[in-house]
């Protein structure tokens, strides 16, 4: 009987798998054409993104960007692209480019703005990115001041004076402890400031200027507006709403009853009234409260209210934090023989904001989102620059252009900042 | 000797001890803010009398029954322009509150669809409501009012392209419904003699409904037997009404909005400032609450799930007795602070145009009397109560809803 068993002796070599297991036909079978209503869903979908994109896409880039009116536009895009063409007219946003973003900031100072504008990016460098040198925290500090003359502009011995304060404190509680004790020293650096500032610093810069009048141009705040505006306005509410959010929300924790009731009643009444209202205020009512005869403008006012209207909602995602913080870090802070503010600032408040960056990060979105609401009381924000636009009698009938260009703008930032704080979560993860 | 030291310290009663001693040194800080309280109201107060004397004013409510002497084109109820501010005052809360139930509705709705639709295994579902979601999210609201305005007003037909034999668009639902860039119109409910008999069946029922419900739960917990309560329920709820409707002769009637003149007239309209101002709200908050849902849903962990299935239940049980209600515990409080945010952000109405209480006491009639502080006042109060309340239901709910942990 001969062998007739059969021994390969040799592998076969590896086969592709089937072509419906493999690749971009898997991938969309798998992911869109699974089941009849997936398909169904997924049919519609793609006619949806089709119908809105082929309606869009030719308005969008089918366009004019050199005119100087509607009708000029028009003209153009018939020429270029046939007539009875609806294309979009950006050439309103090449003419008013420089009203969006500055306002009416005079022409030939815009390189103030810009500076500022680099310029903070430096300062808060060292705040966003642990990489870059600490030296830069120091020029963080004074920023606020250079910010403002740089904008506002006006006699340079005024934020100068306003830091000298800041600068007083700062000895008062460096230099005072060995003198008269820690807590009188933490007094004396909060009373020696204000005293400075409500009573010396004014003749000090009124002999300043006298002897030296050193200074750039006076702008009005009038002047200002675009996105200038909305970031000065933005940017100052973000900063100093965080440490007045955190004050905020640890008086709500707080077990001393008054401090307690004053901040939850200053928290729930800001968070239960709309933004708007507070501007109504700060446009028509904020002058009554203040002595007779102080008028001081409009921006700033507006800005004050931003800052409380955004402090109160940082309370409570502070609050949050300090609550999601286990109770055991409390006790062990305690333990280690901690005062109460070495244990907030060495134990408590690092977990507490690291906790709640998510909500702090979407907080600042909210508060920058919601610095249009200025053109309501009348601030030429890029929203209130939309209307003055429109109604232009050259670019009278325009409607979308601008819209989705401030649209773009406000989301790029936003969703930047969104961006930033993902990072910082994934930089800050200190779990498995 | 230490010993007599330590008594006599703790008898003797030093002034620096209300700084030192940890027993009082809260007291004495609590003195001292509510000393700066008092100082800081009483100079605010002190700022205003004079201001206010200076000015000539005085504070009072009686402006709120002069004759306010300007219209309000959407209204819930009777007003004209001989009516108070006070009565505008309250067709302006009507309007916020209309505004608000009709936007935390639509908001929900969509905020739930595309929550859900987000996590799908559906590639491009899921993409598509990633990309709602972050341009609703990231775009001022105040924007999306007005572009929402902007598209009703250019893309809906003008009222006059409904006139005459050969019209250009056409009315919806048998000549019931019209959409025009001015608004929507649509039919008016007219109550004739014995309609509130059908209404009150109509209330009985849904009582009912709430009856039936609870005693089908007790007769399953007792005896183990599911009713077919969805069928039942749909049942009592159109059967009664509609049998009384019939038997009443249909009392219950409908205006339709016809075509005269320039515009329409008869039904309701509802403006296109209420409609545009509704969907911006709606889609700005819907994709917040999409967040929220998703957050909510993914919060439940899978072992839940894979554990009611090894239980035996269906997947339709699974979804409603474990993930559901666990999910709707992470869900429910950002959904109800959306909620807040969507009535706050309402007060934008002011931008389109649509009357609400902003509009009218914080705006029209604020500028025409003159009296900021009242007014400011009474919007503010407004909101205030509005929010309280719903905070109060909120912690309730909350309380009632909360895990109990051993």
């Amino acid at each position: 009987m001969a062998n007739q068993s059969y021994v390969r002796t040799e592998m076969l070599g590896e086969k592709p798998p089937p072509s419906s297991q493999v690749g971009i036909f898997k991938w969309v079978m798998e992911n869109l054409f699974s089941s009849i209503p997936n398909i169904i869903m997924s049919v519609l979908s793609i006619w949806a993104v089709y119908y809105v994109l082929s309606g869009f896409m030719p308005w969008f880039f089918q366009s004019s960007w050199d005119a100087t009116s509607l009708s000029g536009c028009r003209e153009h895009i018939a020429q270029k692209y046939g007539e009875g063409v609806e294309g979009a007219c950006w050439a309103v946003i090449r003419e008013r480019w420089p009203q969006l973003v500055f306002g009416f900031y005079p022409r030939e100072l815009y390189w103030r703005p810009v500076a500022a504008l680099i310029l903070l990016f430096v300062a808060i460098s060292p705040i966003l990115f642990t990489s870059v040198p600490r030296k830069i925290l120091l020029f963080s500090m004074v920023y606020p001041f250079l910010g403002f003359f740089l904008l506002w502009g006006g006699s340079i011995w005024l934020p100068l004076s306003a830091m000298a304060g800041f600068v007083i404190g700062y000895f008062a509680l460096g230099m005072l402890p060995k003198m008269i004790g820690s807590l009188g020293a933490t007094i004396a650096a909060g009373v020696l400031p204000i005293i400075y500032w409500l009573l010396i610093s004014g003749p000090v810069i009124s002999g300043l200027n006298s002897i030296a009048p050193i200074g750039i141009e006076s702008i009005d705040s009038d002047q200002m507006g675009g996105f200038m505006l909305s970031i000065t306005i933005g940017v100052t509410g973000i900063a100093l709403s965080l440490p007045i959010g955190v004050l905020l929300a640890l008086g709500r924790q707080s077990p001393l009853l008054i401090v307690k009731t004053i901040c939850v009643t200053f928290i729930e009444f800001i968070r239960g009234v709309p933004l708007i209202t507070l501007l109504f205020v700060a446009s028509v009512l904020l002058n009554y409260f203040l002595p007779p005869g102080t008028n001081f403008d409009l921006v700033l006012r507006v800005m004050i209210m931003v800052t409380f209207f955004a402090a109160a909602y940082m309370a409570e995602v502070i609050r949050g934090g300090l609550a999601a913080l286990p109770k055991g870090q409390y006790e062990a802070a305690d333990a280690l023989g901690l005062d109460y503010w070495k244990a907030t600032r060495l134990i408590i408040m690092p977990q507490a904001l690291k906790i709640s960056i998510p909500n702090i990060v979407s907080n600042f979105i909210g508060l920058f989102k919601d610095t249009t609401l200025v053109s309501i009381v009348g601030l030429l924000d890029p929203m209130g620059l939309s209307r003055a636009i429109l109604a232009d009698q050259n670019w009278n009938g325009i409607v979308w252009e601008l819209y989705a260009f401030i649209a773009i703008l406000f989301w790029v930032f936003t969703f930047g900042m969104s961006r930033y704080s993902m990072y910082l979560e994934r930089k800050l993860k200190t779990s498995h | 000797m230490s010993v007599a030291d330590h008594t006599a310290e703790k008898k003797a009663f030093r002034l620096s001890m209300l700084i030192y001693d940890t027993r009082y040194r809260s007291i004495t800080i609590q003195v001292i803010a509510l000393i700066a309280l008092i100082f800081v109201a009483a100079w605010l107060v002190s700022n205003t009398l004079s201001n206010l004397e200076a000015l000539d004013k005085e504070l009072g409510f009686g402006f709120l029954s002069e004759p306010a002497s300007y219209d309000i084109n959407q209204k819930l109820i009777e007003y004209d322009s001989r009516s108070s501010h006070g009565r505008a005052a309250l067709v302006g809360i009507l309007n916020t509150l209309l505004v608000a139930v009709m936007g935390c509705v639509l908001a929900t709705v969509i905020g739930v669809t595309a929550g859900v639709a987000r996590l799908s295994h559906n590639w491009i579902i899921a993409r598509l409501m990633t990309v709602y979601i972050e341009m609703f999210r990231n775009i001022p609201v105040l924007l999306w009012i007005v572009l929402i305005m902007a598209v009703v007003i250019e893309t809906l037909p003008v009222p006059r392209s409904f006139k005459g034999e050969d019209a250009v668009s056409s009315m919806l639902f048998g000549d019931a419904v019209a959409i025009t860039n001015r608004g929507i119109y649509f039919p008016k409910p007219l109550f004739n003699d014995g309609s509130m008999i059908v209404v009150a069946t109509f209330i009985l029922s849904i009582v009912g409904i709430f009856v039936f419900g609870r005693w089908a739960k007790k007769r399953q917990a007792a005896t183990g037997e599911i009713l077919p309560t969805g069928w039942i329920k749909t049942g009592i709820f159109f059967v009664p009404a509609i049998l009384m409707f019939f038997i009443m002769g249909m009392p219950i009637g409908l205006e339709y909005p016809v075509f005269k003149g320039f515009n329409f007239k008869g039904g309701y309209q509802m403006r296109n400032s209420l409609i545009a101002l509704w969907l911006a709200l709606s889609f700005y908050t819907g994709a917040f609450i999409a967040e929220a849902v998703r957050a909510g849903i993914q919060a439940v962990s899978k072992g839940q799930s894979e554990a009611a299935a090894a239980l035996g239940l269906r997947p339709k049980r699974v979804m409603n007795l474990v993930i559901l209600p666990q999910a709707l515990r992470v869900i429910i409080p950002p959904l109800i602070s959306q909620y807040l945010n969507l009535t706050k952000n309402s007060s934008l109405a002011i931008v389109v145009g649509y009357m609400d209480i902003t509009a009218t006491l914080g705006g029209i009639t604020l500028n025409q009397t003159g009296r900021e502080m009242e007014s400011l006042l009474l919007l503010m109060g407004m909101y205030l109560s509005i929010s309280i309340s719903v905070s109060i239901v909120m912690n309730w709910y909350n309380e009632s809803i909360k895990m109990r942990e051993r």
